[in-house]
């Protein structure tokens, strides 16, 4: 798994790439906790992810309610159908703020 | 009846797999293989050879001849390593659940990831509660195994054999001694498996009722021997009298083979055939 953190517009952009599994989501736990401590609003963009097991998604969980309790911004962006299934499977997708894009989760911040 | 054509993906296959319990023959010589995604059931009457055949696709047991390949990898050519790696994209929900009455159902559940990973505490319990939540037992993991129901016992039993996302999941008779209404909760959360996590499903049961729901095919086991690969509509359809006497759950009285009776009464395989 790759990634990049970017700051655009106030807000913390974390670009997830790749595999998001056993053996790299201890990195990606460590950077979106990272990203929050920020105090500014932070997506992550998944376009790239190409899989996302539990442990990744296990980070995401913990990333927004750290984020929640910081009362800082946490949302999803580009979600692909495959990690948005994982997602529904645990119902987690009534409780992450999935965008459509980075570019349309940017909008909400400048507006 | 055929098996699935070469150009589809095999987590699993096996050929022409023979198995003895001492000199008892167990499987004479099964060919049988399981397609990625596809929820494969298992059936057959008691003493079939159906369990024996799960127990080889989960290399459990030690096989007579034959090959068995695991996620396109040759048992048989792996080191102990390479297999006990190849089993932890597998997991299994056995008959009686197997929890650790010791142990709670939320550390029963983490148990694989304490053994084979170094995941932070707190990763590891959001994964448990995600899987209780997907078997519809969230809020239950302070409790102990002994405070749950059959069908809750059975339901912990899947989100510890799914904690770690495996790529196959084996399940031991699930809907066993289970009401009707959680036996088909149970069969809903098998296709839910399926659909969202792309997880390929091997399932023993005698329970048709279920089989028929969730299989996307069914093999049939007899005697030690493939008697139907296919799907529920081929089965359905098929003419031969021992499958409809099986649908049907006609005893079988008239086809015992009183040699083999014997042999199995005596535990003597030398008898040779009976005759005054």
């Amino acid at each position: 798994m790759n990634y990049e953190v970017r700051e655009e517009h106030g807000a913390v952009v974390v670009a997830l790439e790749g595999d998001v599994d056993l053996e790299s989501s201890p990195t990606a736990r460590k950077v979106l906790l990272e990203a929050v401590k920020r105090k500014a609003p932070v997506f992550v963009d998944m376009s790239r992810v190409s899989y996302i097991d539990s442990s990744g998604v296990a980070s995401l969980v913990e990333a927004l309610q750290t984020a929640r309790k910081a009362k800082t911004g946490f949302a999803l962006a580009s979600v692909s159908d495959a990690a948005r299934r994982v997602l529904e499977l645990a119902r987690l997708d009534k409780v992450f703020t999935i965008h459509g894009s980075v570019l349309d989760a940017l909008s909400q911040v400048k507006s | 009846m055929a098996d699935a054509p070469d150009t589809v993906k095999k987590v699993l296959e096996v050929t022409d797999l023979v198995t003895h319990y001492g000199p008892r023959l167990i499987l004479k010589g099964v060919s049988m293989s399981v397609r990625d995604g596809e929820i494969m059931v298992i059936m057959g009457g008691s003493g079939s050879g159906k369990s024996t055949l799960l127990r080889h696709l989960m290399v459990l047991e030690r096989k007579t001849s034959g090959t068995v390949r695991l996620l396109g990898e040759d048992i048989d050519k792996l080191s102990a390593r390479e297999l006990n790696d190849l089993r932890k994209k597998t997991g299994v929900a056995f008959q009686g659940g197997a929890l650790f009455s010791s142990m709670t159902v939320g550390e029963n559940i983490m148990l694989p990831l304490y053994e084979h990973t170094d995941l932070d505490p707190m990763t590891m319990e959001i994964m448990a509660r995600m899987k209780l939540e997907v078997v519809n037992l969230a809020g239950f993991e302070h409790l102990m195994p002994s405070e749950l129901s059959g069908g809750m016992i059975k339901r912990a039993a899947v989100a510890r054999a799914i904690i770690m996302d495996p790529k196959v999941l084996f399940m031991d008779e699930p809907s066993a001694g289970l009401d009707p209404a959680v036996s088909s909760s149970l069969d809903d959360l098998i296709l839910r498996l399926r659909d969202a996590m792309n997880m390929s499903i091997v399932v023993v049961t005698h329970e048709l009722e279920s089989a028929f729901k969730i299989a996307d095919r069914i093999t049939v086991l007899d005697k030690g021997e493939i008697l139907f690969i296919g799907t529920v509509e081929e089965l359905r359809a098929h003419p031969s009298e021992r499958i409809q006497n099986l649908l049907n759950r006609r005893a079988e009285d008239d086809t015992i083979d009183p040699d083999e009776y014997l042999s199995r009464l005596t535990g003597d395989t030398t008898v040779g055939t009976a005759t005054l």
